[in-house]
């Protein structure tokens, strides 16, 4: 399977890597090798120990057994500086960068020895041409888009001139363009010789990239394979073990309108947010509307508008069922019909160190959970174990801390505890984010059905693959301003990636609707 | 391997990590552990200071438990130290930080007094529960300040409770020393002494034990009921644990912050109160030996359950009275009190940690 490895040796070689944490075995008995000049992907599902592997190789972990060979040696290593000096760069799904300083300062920090201001400039310019990654070492972090922002951290690892490079979901925060242009430059740095060692769980991505993959299944390597050579149904089958279901969306006519912002625009505390700009939006009963864009772009301030956590300036700008609601609070807009799922699970949509039971009282105080001010724990009980039931959620018992459960299953929980809360309206936010495939069929599923009921769902999430599969329409939002609804069968990935990268089109389509 | 990286290695090999299951016995057994080890500490003390540790035991921990007027006594000093502490635990499990439960003990005091000095004639018997009201409510009063302040202005009640305590205690003093000196009282800086109406009798015949004692157990299991089985305090809770789910939810932070200042400084004003109405019998320019202050580790070491801080304010108030014996019978300095309290904090804090970290032998690199 050494199609592409010129060399005898592999770059790097990973032999019976074997990781466990307290309760978990995170890698079990891993065999991996990259070839030089090698764009090797690293598939799997959330949880599949990916990144424990990829912190191993990094230095930042150390394996309990197992062996790693660097150009046929055996290596250890033993933290972050040391890989760097190995060859071994790595791009952050999260990036680590300083807000207030500039991209020099940032990658100076950054550097084990780094040179003087003016020299790094020069090399940074030189750099990001050769690549073509255009940065400016000048500008202020803070001003820059994320895509600008990943830009950065790959010209920090270039800087180093690396043999591999590690990436570790990098598209997640790019418009479809955006990740054509990294493709691009990818495969440049390849045919220089550089490995590339590419974590994604996205197949379109790997078939189109990578010469060669290796899968990741519960912590163990369930086989490797040629991506070109592959559908996405039979990666997919390697990635889960199992078949991928499509979820079924039939249309039919919406009814009322349940959500209508009009001309909802609201300032920002946060100096590096986004404040909302003249937001127009409709949701009817019965219809599934999603919310696209790179993130970053106004859909957290969109989202504490919607629930009620900032309150808008006058209360007919958020009108939620026909009442004005934008001068409400969170409690009163749910007394609407109106019902949210958020996006961070853990210490947000629950509380960690509390019970699911304890959990479903959150929200569920009107569910008649509390009488006279006093908590009825067996409705409490009952609500939890038959939310536990219906959604599938793998836990103990009702008991159980929220805090112990996986993200999928605490996902599931949440969405099941909002859905079983009858709302006439519900905002979800990132719906399957670093959610199991299984688990994300299901939430999309139950999403649907909400959607059969009758009921007007907004999806905000930043995968276009998961919008494109449940709604009716869809809407991008781009430096706070959102454009009109296209309905999702008219509308293709390349159009809305226009839309997701801001500017004029944003304009134009708003001028259209106006 | 940057140089510093290896030599701190080499000095200290060892770093904490997290448990993936704290055990929930060690949690419950910690205060146990910090106590003895509290002990031991004190029994170094004692060598040190070249006591018999024998005797310096048995006059600080058993001598304060040896017949009814003794129990008395301990039950007496307890009880401020529990109603202080279990309203300062529902705030504290809120992440309502309120340090200031000395200062509104001790307007609660001044407040409950001024129904004894200028009203008692005119009450007859409704002075004791108007005196408790008028404790508990000057106690508030106290406790609305930081709570005004944090929700109008983000002040931090830690600060504006803390600062209060001091002008609290200027407060009191300005009275007694001016207009609510006993004009018989020989220019001493008190009050008249109460009228008879205005103090809470003893309980048993012999001892200083009041109706105190009951009261905050009555307390202490409202206590209970409010945080387990009421939706106030599970609203308080969740802000505690995870502020941004209750904003999600739409706990009113607000609300949480008023409540939970009200009732702590309504219980501190009603533990003053009953000291002043109690054994003190007048109002002077001390009340309290920093029973505010005490409560705050008291309501850590009762794992700031009700229940747990029943148990707790026994346990510190052995060590105030301990602490008293020690001095009159070994001529030990006064601190010798705090040095137990403190120590006691600190063993119980360092027992927390190790039950949520363990501390791990850092591998050596092995470099082929």
């Amino acid at each position: 399977m050494s199609a592409t490895a010129a060399l005898p040796a592999p770059r790097l070689r990973l032999r019976g890597i074997t990781k466990r944490y307290p309760g978990v075995v995170a890698n079990e008995a891993i065999d991996l090798e990259v070839g030089v000049g090698e764009i090797h992907a690293l598939l799997g599902e959330n949880g599949a120990g990916k990144s424990t592997l990829m912190k191993i190789v990094y230095g930042v972990t150390r394996p309990d057994a197992g062996s790693i060979e660097w150009d046929g040696r055996r290596v250890s290593i033993a933290s972050p500086a040391e890989a760097r000096r190995l060859g071994i760069g790595m791009v952050f799904q999260h990036f680590a960068l300083f807000e207030t300083l500039t991209v020099a300062e940032n990658i100076a920090l950054a550097m084990d020895e780094p040179p003087k201001p003016a020299a790094l400039a020069a090399r940074i310019r030189e750099v990001s041409e050769k690549y073509g990654l255009p940065i400016d070492p000048d500008r202020l972090t803070h001003s820059m888009s994320v895509g600008e922002r990943q830009r950065v951290e790959i010209v920090r690892c270039l800087l180093q001139s690396p043999r591999l490079l590690i990436m570790d979901e990098p598209t997640s925060v790019l418009t479809p363009q955006a990740v054509l242009t990294l493709f691009e430059t990818l495969r440049r740095l390849a045919v220089e010789g550089m490995s590339i060692l590419y974590i994604s769980h996205k197949l379109d991505e790997i078939r189109a990239l990578c010469d060669r993959a290796t899968v990741l299944r519960g912590g163990r390597c369930c086989g490797t394979a040629i991506p070109r050579e592959e559908s996405n149904a039979s990666l997919a089958r390697l990635m889960i073990g199992g078949e991928l279901k499509a979820c079924q969306l039939v249309p039919r006519t919406p009814g009322e309108i349940e959500l209508e912002l009009t001309n909802l625009s609201v300032a920002t505390r946060d100096p590096f947010g986004t404040p909302l700009d003249g937001l127009n939006l409709r949701v009817r009963s019965g219809e599934i509307v999603g919310i696209a864009g790179v993130s970053g772009n106004g859909q957290k301030e969109l989202l504490a508008a919607l629930s009620g956590e900032t309150l808008s300036p006058h209360g007919g700008m958020v009108r939620i069922g026909g009442q004005p609601a934008g001068r409400l609070d969170p409690l009163q807009r749910r007394a609407l019909g109106f019902g949210f799922v958020p996006e961070e699970r853990l210490g947000r949509g629950a509380v960690p160190l509390m019970s699911l039971a304890d959990n479903a009282l959150l929200t569920g105080a009107s569910a008649g959970m509390v009488r006279h001010g006093l908590i009825r724990r067996p409705v409490m009980n009952r609500f939890a174990r038959e939310t536990i039931a219906a959604f599938t959620v793998k836990c103990s018992s009702e008991q159980a801390l929220a805090g112990s459960l996986s993200g999928g299953n605490l996902q599931k929980f949440i969405v099941g505890r909002e859905t079983r809360l009858n709302p006439k309206l519900l905002v979800v936010a990132q719906p399957t984010w670093g959610v199991d495939i299984g688990a994300a069929l299901l939430i999309r599923q139950a999403l649907i059905d909400l959607r059969d009921r009758g009921v007007a769902l907004l999806v905000i999430s930043e995968e276009l693959d998961e919008l494109f599969m449940i709604c009716d329409r869809i809407a991008v939002i781009a430096q706070g301003r959102l454009s009109p609804t296209m309905a999702t069968g008219e509308l293709s990935v390349e159009r809305v990636g226009v839309l997701m990268a801001g500017g004029v089109s944003v304009a134009e389509a708003a001028d259209v609707a106006a | 391997m940057s140089p510093p990286d290896s030599l701190r290695r080499r000095l200290w090999p060892f770093r904490l990590e997290r448990r993936a299951t704290p055990s929930a016995a060690m949690r419950l057994a910690s205060p146990l552990i910090a106590a003895t080890a509290m002990a031991l500490t004190g029994l170094v003390v004692f060598l040190i200071l070249g006591q018999d540790p024998l005797t310096a035991f048995r006059v600080f921990f058993l001598a304060p438990l040896g017949g009814s007027y003794e129990v008395g006594e301990l039950l007496l000093k307890a009880s401020p130290l529990m109603l202080c502490a279990l309203g300062l635990a529902i705030g504290f499990k809120a992440n309502v930080w309120n340090i200031g439960a000395e200062g509104q003990l001790i307007v609660g005091g001044i407040a409950g007094s001024a129904v004894a000095l200028f009203g008692s004639d005119a009450l007859g018997t409704l002075t004791l529960p108007l005196m408790l009201l008028a404790g508990a409510l000057g106690g508030m009063a106290w406790a609305a300040i930081p709570a005004f302040l944090r929700t109008r202005f983000h002040t931090n009640e830690i600060l504006v409770s803390l600062m209060l305590v001091y002008i609290a205690q200027q407060l009191l003093g300005y009275l007694v020393h001016g207009p609510w000196k006993d004009p018989a009282g020989y220019n001493f800086p008190q009050s008249r002494a109460f009228a008879e109406a205005a103090i809470l009798p003893a309980l048993v015949e012999g001892t200083r034990v009041t109706g105190a004692w009951p009261l905050a157990l009555l307390l202490a299991v409202l206590a209970w009921l409010f945080t387990s089985r009421t939706h106030a305090g599970y609203r308080m809770q969740v802000a505690g644990q995870a502020p941004a789910a209750a904003l999600y939810a739409g706990f009113s932070d607000k609300r949480n912050i008023w409540l939970a200042l009200l009732v702590g400084g309504g219980m501190a004003g009603l533990a003053g109160i009953s000291e002043v109405a109690g054994p003190i019998g007048l109002l002077q320019a001390v009340i309290s030996p920093g029973y505010g202050f005490a409560a705050i580790i008291v309501a850590f070491v009762g794992r700031l359950h009700p229940f747990g801080i029943v148990l707790a304010s026994l346990l510190m108030s052995l060590l105030y009275l301990g602490g008293e014996t020690a001095q009159v019978e070994l001529q030990l300095p006064s601190s010798i009190t705090g040095l137990f309290q403190g120590s006691l904090l600190f063993y119980l804090l360092a027992a927390d940690l190790f039950i949520g970290f363990r501390l791990r032998r850092i591998p050596r690199p092995v470099t082929p």
